[in-house]
């Protein structure tokens, strides 16, 4: 069974709410990462989503560009990444990493040899933003043989038949994109959510994780109440960049921050 | 294999390069665009709407023009210009925003959204948007703003907003990005006017299919004008979207050799050019698969060239294709070439090209002294170089 799929079934039989939250690697420098990590779980994440830093992130708000720029910098690579998530493992065996990131350093490393390397130590699931199933023959083969988890992206446009082919290719959990838009901008309305995931519910017994627009304790806790897992992104990466010469601050602040999320989730 | 000219395929591949790689939001957006658009080309009604508007606003057919002069002075081939320049707007552009901002009508949509790099889209989406009174934005990136005035000005006096981007390269790259932005959060009622033969499917095929327009015009006229077919085709290639439409209709003509010309920069040893065809490699990027500029680590690099207009890293999925198959010769013109021939077109034919159909005319050139004066080279003339005027004159040390 995957660490994902695992994560989620405790949860389940516990009655609680995943806490996702996501970071980008190397911002703002490539040595923090693997440190915040282990902070995020002490402070209650469930899963880590591990963001790619990439130099064109088509659906990012400023705020998750300047953390790609940031991290482009000091030339995080994807390679880089993966080093940070065996570097985790090391200390940490049942925390699931989901790494999300655009293809292009996907391709050029070679879906073969990203899959097995990622595989071998211990990467869980993987979220390629601009890869949808139809594109995703050749990398999901790959991914099945390294026991990697591919995570879909479903929308507020997602239409019914597209929500069933999707699903269908989904493994650990399928991350619902609260709102049309980009990361970070605007804030989410419950309702239409709600009614969503409904209509999700329906149609797979994939637990389903809510992204985008959650800013705070009081929307984390207002989505925890229809979804499987609640993932807080740019929150926390405009929060690391408030303090992004401050290595200590970040470690302190950021965990503190989830904290709180954590127990607006949990009520 | 099939033949050439019936790709894409049903999801948008050209061969291996192509297809429709974004966010989830957006797919369903684009199966609804590909769904309109395809039942709208064979619309009688629309096919005649269309056509007058590139005959009575556009100012279609523009001529094919035989450069007498210039040929003789080179001692080769003949050269004939397809005159894009003397469209409405000054360059080809117009002919794919009067075609989309059509679906966009069609649609229903409000608002049109544009990405612009020399400007010369923006202009001519700010155009058809004000014609319909259409609300327009364009995305530019700041460099490009800096570099490009007075196209800013014209898009602003036609009702446009441009908005700069300041995010990484600050140039072309980032205004698609920007653009993607915008239309994924206002998909209910924005149209977005991709200006090249790049992008998600269905836009590489939509736009080539309102371009081609150029290549059957020049097909029709080169045989009455010159009583045969060219021996050889050049254009410009930035994104593609004129060379795709003067090579369209020729791909099935054998006979005819097809030149694409990226722009050289300072020489593709420099590392600083815009030539993905000649010196990148396959890579995914802005909704599609297709040739890029990029580092190692997958990382998309800056590019360089004197043209705004052919500063992208990447290229559109059918010259990708269109290059692995042989079908196409993909080469550079550096930006001194492409200088020298913005200077000798001015000079010799009175016709001041862009500075991005200058690299055509340079390569053509070269060609041309390798050929016998019996041949013929039709190279496509994508634009007018007015917009240019400050660059070179900067360039060259003078105060316009």
């Amino acid at each position: 069974m995957s660490r994902i799929k695992q994560r989620f079934d405790d949860l389940k039989s516990k009655h609680k709410t995943a806490l996702i939250p996501f970071i980008t690697a190397g911002d703002p420098r490539p040595d923090i990462t693997v440190k915040l990590m282990h902070a995020l779980v002490e402070a209650g994440a469930d899963l880590l989503e591990l963001g790619v830093p990439f130099s064109d992130p088509m659906a990012e708000g400023p705020t998750i560009q300047a953390a790609c720029e940031r991290a482009l910098e000091h030339g995080t690579s994807l390679t880089d990444v993966l080093d940070m998530v065996e570097e985790f493992r090391k200390s940490d065996s049942t925390t699931p990493v989901l790494l999300m990131g655009y293809l292009n350093p996907i391709e050029v490393m070679g879906y073969k040899k990203f899959a097995q390397h990622a595989g071998s130590i211990g990467m869980d699931g993987l979220l390629t933003v601009d890869m949808p199933p139809e594109e995703a023959s050749g990398l999901l083969s790959e991914l099945a043989l390294a026991n990697i988890d591919p995570v879909f992206l479903l929308a507020p446009t997602t239409t019914q038949q597209r929500i069933e082919m999707i699903t269908q290719q989904t493994k650990g959990f399928v991350y619902y994109v609260s709102l049309k838009g980009v990361t970070g901008v605007k804030s989410l309305e419950i309702k239409p959510v709600e009614k969503k995931i409904k209509e999700i519910r329906q149609l797979t017994d994939l637990p389903i994780g809510v992204g985008f627009g959650i800013k705070d304790a009081e929307s984390a806790a207002s989505v925890a109440q229809v979804a499987d897992a609640v993932v807080v992104g740019s929150a926390i990466v405009s929060l690391m960049a408030k303090h992004k010469e401050d290595e200590q601050a970040i470690l302190t602040q950021v965990p503190s921050f989830l904290q709180e999320l954590r127990r607006a989730v949990d009520i | 294999m099939q033949s050439i000219p019936s790709l894409p395929d049903e999801n948008g591949h050209f061969g291996i390069y192509g297809g429709r790689f974004v966010a989830e939001t957006l797919m369903e957006p684009l199966d609804e665009l590909k769904k309109v658009y395809e039942r709208l080309k064979t619309d009688k009604n629309f096919i005649q709407e269309l056509d007058q508007d590139l005959q009575h606003y556009v100012g279609r057919p523009s001529p094919v023009y035989h450069a007498e002069r210039w040929s003789k002075i080179l001692g080769g081939a003949q050269i004939y210009l397809k005159r894009e320049d003397l469209n409405h707007t000054g360059a080809h552009k117009v002919n794919n925003t009067v075609g989309q901002a059509l679906l966009a009508k069609h649609m229903g949509k409000t608002r049109i959204i544009a990405e612009t790099g020399a400007g010369q889209h923006g202009v001519a989406s700010a155009t058809v948007a004000a014609r319909l009174g259409l609300e327009c934005v364009v995305y530019m990136g700041a460099e490009d703003i800096k570099r490009q005035a007075l196209n800013v000005y014209r898009m602003k006096l036609l009702g446009a907003e441009v908005i700069p981007v300041t995010s990484g390269s600050k140039t072309l790259k980032d205004a698609l990005n920007e653009a993607m932005r915008d239309w994924v959060t206002h998909v209910d009622n924005t149209f977005y006017i991709i200006g090249t033969v790049a992008g998600p499917h269905p836009y590489p095929l939509l736009v080539r299919d309102f371009q081609a327009i150029i290549g059957r015009e020049a097909r029709e006229q080169i045989q009455t004008m010159a009583g045969k077919l060219p021996d050889a085709l050049v254009a410009c290639v930035g994104g593609g979207s004129n060379a795709i439409g003067l090579f369209y209709p020729f791909l099935e003509d054998e006979s005819v050799a097809i030149y694409g010309v990226e722009g050289g920069g300072h020489g593709l040893a420099s590392g600083q050019h815009a030539a993905p065809l000649c010196a990148g490699k396959p890579g995914v990027l802005h909704g599609n698969r297709t040739y890029l500029m990029e580092d190692v680590n997958g990382q998309i690099i800056e590019t360089h060239s004197i043209s705004a207009g052919l500063d992208y890293p990447g290229v559109g999925p059918e010259h990708a294709w269109l290059k692995d198959v042989g079908r196409a010769n993909y080469v550079i013109a550096t930006d001194d070439e492409a200088l020298k021939a913005f200077h000798d077109l001015t000079r010799i034919e009175g016709i001041m090209p862009a500075l991005e159909s200058s690299h055509a005319l340079a390569y053509g050139a070269k060609l041309a002294q390798e050929m016998n004066p019996e041949q013929l080279i039709l190279i496509n003339l994508s634009g007018r170089g007015d917009k240019d005027i400050h660059t070179i004159a900067a360039l060259e040390g003078i105060k316009v």
